[in-house]
């Protein structure tokens, strides 16, 4: 794809790891013209200063609302865009939105242009989110088991218990109340300092 | 039963019926099992209502209309059975533009016009100097602040699009915006203006009420299809409402409405700023001077929760007037009918109201509404949107 015939993309999002992702999602697949806009103070002039043919914006932004302003026809926007919206679009809106990102289009540009940068920002999107996820889940691991730790470590000194008792006890109460183990220990390591 | 119900929301006091509806456990008394959704923008709200990601928003009411209308976004019908609040929003302007527009006015400092023509005098004088435009921050481009904005300074010879520049910000930022001197003024609901003037950074120039008596500001919104397959839930929900807007203006449960409107996961400001707006009296100065309205805003009292078509007639042609439409009967038709008192008056086993104010608007300034005559009643304005 020619430098001329690849659209300007301007990303707005807060978040500079996963702009990073979208804007090598972007490069790769042969779309040059990438800004990636991080400063949301007059979002709209640096915007215009880029003059771009396609905005992507993470749904988490409260700017959002600014760029609908676009779509005016006002002083403060010196050049109307438009999102592509008919009722066709309805399944790319619902993808988009349930990625956590938006996409305004200036007028004219073509539809099959569009797609293929929505189709890739959704994919990045979901894969981010999925990273998050992970790395959340890990990190919730990783203070479960600090937590189980502490706890069979005062069952240990309280109850005279070897570690692995103790974790049976930590294991057999959690089923019988139907809790996370995690949880247990928890209340273990709370009761524990009340007491002390 | 126990319903499930996903209800997106902004962070503002408006929200507070629904908010308490919940929390008072009002929503679970009628069956329904609400999740509050926290969302930061007005297009979010929009998105995720019209695809289904939610039942049920609190919804700037001319959004519900656009979006009937397909203006701005894809076409969604939507249904609005309850008004959240009417009024609310307030005007608020720095130091230097306060201290230029007293310096101007002639007359009452809370009457809109004397206002209006002062600042048609400091925009003249501007220009004249050659100074930038002023930059007047508003929530939406379909917002009742966009309108309310629109409407006062065109009575007094300023043309919103050309003599000034109107800017849309989120509300959170709308005081950072100021403080730095992005804009020279804005209008937004609760509780940031009194953010703004505890900060010392904003002057209260008007309640919105000084400019309309009766404005919708935000409705409970479904999408109409979904109110035809649900209404038993929608007329729970309601219900929940409509309880909650009665407990919220009983006077002796204002703290404890502004304390559960206070939770971080709710509004998430001090439980004082909330409280006085839901008073009407607020501090308009950062030298201390205070102002009472008793139409500051209004949730459920004076009938303000039963939605009334010529209110959405009224947004309508506000549309019409700045360019975002053009005139259509049945486009007007449509914009009405997202309005149902009827569903409102079903829920609660209610009849409709007999008598109906002869001006549902209340505007200060033009003639009194008439929603049979929408281009008449337009061209009573001289200043509104021209096609180039």
């Amino acid at each position: 794809m020619s430098a001329e015939s690849s659209p300007k993309i301007v990303i707005v999002d807060e978040s500079p790891i996963r702009a990073a992702i979208l804007e090598e999602g972007l490069r790769e697949a042969g779309f040059t013209g990438v800004v990636h806009i991080s400063e949301m103070q007059s979002l709209l002039a640096q915007i215009f200063a880029v003059d771009p043919d396609v905005i992507l914006i993470d749904l988490e932004n409260p700017s959002r609302d600014v760029l609908e302003q676009m779509f005016q026809v006002s002083r403060a926007v010196r050049r109307p865009i438009a999102m592509f919206v008919d009722q066709s679009d309805a399944a790319s809106i619902q993808a988009s939105v349930e990625a956590g990102v938006s996409a305004y289009i200036v007028d004219g540009l073509k539809k099959e242009r569009i797609k293929p940068i929505l189709d890739l920002c959704i994919s990045r999107f979901n894969a981010f989110a999925k990273l998050q996820d992970e790395l959340d889940r890990t990190k919730s691991a990783l203070e479960d088991r600090k937590v189980i730790d502490r706890a069979k470590g005062i069952l240990m000194k309280v109850k005279g218990l070897t570690e692995d008792e103790a974790y049976v006890l930590l294991r057999s109460t959690a089923m019988r109340e139907k809790k996370k183990i995690s949880e247990i220990a928890q209340s273990i390591i709370t009761a524990s300092e009340m007491l002390k | 039963m126990s319903e499930p119900l996903r209800i997106g929301f902004i962070p503002l006091v408006d929200a507070a019926a629904l908010i308490v509806a919940v929390d008072k456990g009002f929503a679970k008394a009628e069956g329904l099992d609400v999740t509050l959704v926290r969302e930061v923008s007005w297009s979010n709200v929009r998105d995720k209502l019209n695809i289904g990601l939610f039942d049920a928003a609190h919804l700037l009411a001319p959004v519900a209309i656009a979006s009937s209308l397909g203006l701005g976004h894809i076409k969604v019908p939507i249904a609005a059975p309850f008004n959240l609040g009417l009024n609310g929003n307030a005007i608020t302007v720095s130091p230097a533009l306060h201290a230029a527009i007293m310096g101007e006015i002639e007359g009452d400092r809370f009457d809109a016009m004397a206002t209006a023509v002062a600042l048609a005098r400091v925009v003249a004088n501007r220009k004249k100097a050659g100074a930038e435009p002023l930059t007047f921050g508003m929530t939406f481009p379909f917002s009742t602040h966009n309108y309310q904005l629109r409407f006062w300074m065109a009575a007094g010879g300023v043309d919103p699009d050309e003599d000034v520049r109107l800017v849309v910000l989120p509300p959170p930022y709308m005081v950072d915006s100021l403080a730095s001197g992005q804009v020279d003024a804005f209008c937004v609901g609760a509780p940031w203006n009194s953010v703004a003037v505890d900060l010392g950074i904003g002057h209260i120039l008007h309640f919105v009420a000084d400019i309309l008596v009766r404005a919708v500001e935000k409705v409970l919104a479904v999408r109409q299809n979904w109110s035809e397959k649900n209404p038993d839930v929608l007329a729970a929900l309601v219900r929940a409402a409509a309880r909650a807007a009665e407990f919220i203006e009983q006077p002796e449960n204002r703290a404890e409405v502004a304390r559960i409107l206070a939770q971080p996961e709710r509004i998430g400001v001090d439980a004082e700023v909330i409280q006085r707006t839901l008073v009407g009296r607020l501090k308009i100065s950062p030298d201390g001077t205070m102002r009472e309205s008793g139409r500051y805003l209004l949730v459920g009292r004076e009938g303000a929760a039963r939605p009334e078509p010529v209110q959405a007639a009224w947004l309508y042609a506000q549309m019409v007037r700045w360019g975002q439409t053009a005139m259509s009967p049945e486009a007007l038709k449509t914009a009405m009918g997202v309005f149902r008192p009827d569903l409102y008056d079903k829920a609660l086993g209610r009849s409709a109201p007999t008598t109906q104010a002869s001006d549902a608007i209340g505007a200060f300034a033009g003639p009194p509404f008439n929603p049979d005559d929408i281009a008449g009643h337009l061209a009573a304005f001289t200043i509104r949107h021209r096609k180039a």
